[in-house]
């Protein structure tokens, strides 16, 4: 019987970069899954396979290939269904990523429910992606965008949400599952009961989430729900939009075209049934296919066993960097309110200079305000380090960057 | 850590103690940048009297690549003539730092560098637009600034 550790370890030789030597012949340590992870080969192969033996366009033609591409293509959407616990797999919509399902309800429902004087609610550690579609909406609309703050700590001050939510003004509440700098876990139950009492709908943006913890859509009950599959093993360019059926079917359409009609006329139109209504144009049907089997590979290894092993690498690693004197880590000291992200300043050393020097020794981490500028300036930092984990690293990949993150320091003569 | 083809003495130092670092107020030239990658910004100032860069100074966050080049660009052109300056080029900043080699080898590091530089081109182009209606000027440097990298 393999200890857990080693059962983790094992994985790594279906991740063929993992493999590679970067730089002066450096092992790749690649910490930097927050933006994207890397991919197995289950995944890669399932997209070759499909442009090698089955490429053709989905539900259209009638022929063989037509209907073996179709076929897989609606399969993802049931094995995403079951991965989230939805029942019905119509209320699954692919689209690009998570930029791209926020957007598509910041213009299909927001422009037919936002109006005048009305408050979208946000907060502080957002990505951009989950701020700027609400700032054109809310200037387009003359509506109002609010932020929850965060406290000293990293986390939402939800306090202020009930201030709010007392206007009667609100119309939605939109906010991160899991900040991708400070790596919190919001309080999902307390914000969307807080939402539900007040009659208000709730957005949440998963990117940060669904990779790395198990997520029951049954029993959160907020009205729309975003990621992307690129952040959990899948290609880039495929994501996923739910919202309940009901809410989808009143909603007007984000883009028009082919996939999307029942029927066109001259000057009317009426739109296709769910998910179709908002599937226009050809979609990225090798990607989704592909994402079948990272889903696939997540649910063997099983989500809880992922976030147990995120969490021990992320006490590890928070015990380790605490050693180092002039290392400032930002968030939550408490592991369990966190998942696998860790964002950092190494005394004045600015976070490039950080991240050019570390990537010698072969270390991928990333540097920058990572898409969350409004957050950068409450942290009063421009950028900040960011360390972050899955399934593939190990606890020997984190003493990799500690001994790194002392070459630094005699780089600046620290 | 010897040779290393970045991080050198000189540019250490440079970004501990920054040259020319600090504002001028109502400074002739005001020119604020930023780099979208990473969030650093930068403000330019300058003062120009006979047609000659007269004070310089900067202020700002950034990485050391990014306050060595403001530094040493600062000293570079404080005291030049305009038309000299306007001529300036990326070369001349890079090899003065030993930073050539980030053309080719980091297309990222290489927008720390030149932001100095950008800002620079930017900030007289406005100078020759708004002050001196010198069009012809103006145009080359704004394409110049444009097209840096
Ligand atoms: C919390 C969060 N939201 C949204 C996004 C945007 O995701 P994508 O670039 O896949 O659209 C990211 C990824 O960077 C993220 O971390």
């Amino acid at each position: 019987m393999q200890s857990t550790a080693d059962a983790f370890e094992d994985l790594r030789k279906d991740f063929p970069v993992l493999n590679r030597r970067v730089r002066d012949n450096k092992k790749l340590v690649y910490f930097d899954n927050a933006a994207t992870t890397q991919k197995p080969n289950q995944v890669i192969d399932a997209i070759s396979d499909y442009y090698q033996n089955y490429n053709s366009n989905i539900h259209r033609a009638v022929h063989a290939l037509a209907e073996e591409s179709t076929e897989a293509f609606e399969n993802t959407r049931d094995i995403v269904a079951k991965f989230l616990n939805v029942e019905d797999s119509r209320e699954i919509i692919f689209v690009r990523g998570t930029t791209e399902g926020i957007n598509l309800v910041a213009y299909a429902w927001g422009r037919d429910n936002v109006k005048e004087g009305d408050i979208i609610v946000t907060t502080e550690y957002e990505h951009h992606s989950n701020i700027v579609p609400w700032q054109l909406l809310t200037q387009e609309k003359k509506a109002q965008l609010k932020y929850i703050d965060i406290d000293d700590n990293g986390e939402l001050m939800l306090d202020q949400l009930d201030d709010y939510l007392s206007t009667g003004k609100v119309k939605l509440v939109t906010f991160s599952h899991m900040s991708n700098v400070l790596g919190t876990i919001s309080p999902v139950e307390e914000i969307v009961s807080k939402c539900k009492n007040a009659g208000v709908k709730v957005l949440i943006d998963a990117a940060q989430s669904v990779p790395h913890m198990k997520v029951n859509l049954n029993e959160i009950g907020c009205d729309f729900f975003v990621f992307s599959g690129h952040k959990m093993l899948g290609p880039t360019g495929v994501g996923v939009l739910w919202a309940k059926k009901e809410v989808l079917e009143k909603m007007s359409p984000f883009l028009g075209g082919g996939d999307m009609i029942r029927e066109v006329h001259k000057y009317e139109t009426t739109w296709n049934d769910l998910p179709y209504k908002f599937e226009a144009g050809t979609p990225n049907i090798a990607d989704v296919i592909g994402f079948a089997k990272a889903i696939e590979y997540l649910e063997k290894i099983g989500m809880d066993n992922i976030r147990n092993h995120e969490l021990e690498l992320t006490k590890y690693a928070l015990e380790e960097m605490k050693k180092i004197p002039g290392l400032t880590l930002y968030g939550t000291k408490e592991p369990e309110k966190r998942g696998g992200v860790i964002s950092f300043n190494f005394n004045s050393v600015h976070p490039h200079d950080v991240g050019t020097i570390i990537d010698k020794d072969g270390v991928a981490i990333r540097s920058g305000h990572h898409c969350a500028q409004v957050l950068m300036e409450k942290l009063n930092v421009a950028a900040t380090n960011r360390a972050s984990f899955y399934i593939y690293n190990t606890k020997e990949e984190i003493d990799v960057l500690i001994a790194a993150l002392q070459n630094v320091a005699k780089v600046f003569k620290l | 850590m010897s040779g290393d083809p970045i991080y050198t003495e000189m540019i250490i130092e440079y970004s501990r103690n920054p040259s020319n670092f600090g504002k001028i107020a109502d400074a002739h030239i005001h020119q604020h940048d930023a780099n979208p990658l990473c969030g650093d910004t930068i403000d330019l100032y300058l003062n120009i009297e006979d047609n000659k860069i007269s004070e310089v100074k900067f202020d700002g966050h950034g990485c050391a690549i990014c306050m060595a080049c403001c530094s040493v660009l600062t000293e570079m052109i404080k005291g030049k003539n305009l038309d000299d300056v306007k001529k300036f080029d990326k070369d001349e900043l890079l090899s003065e730092l030993g930073l050539q080699h980030l053309v080719k080898t980091s297309p990222v590091r290489i927008k720390c560098a030149l932001l100095s530089l950008k800002s620079l081109k930017f900030g007289i182009y406005s100078y020759f637009v708004d002050k001196m209606k010198d069009s012809e000027s103006a145009g080359n440097l704004n394409e110049e600034a444009a097209n840096l990298y």
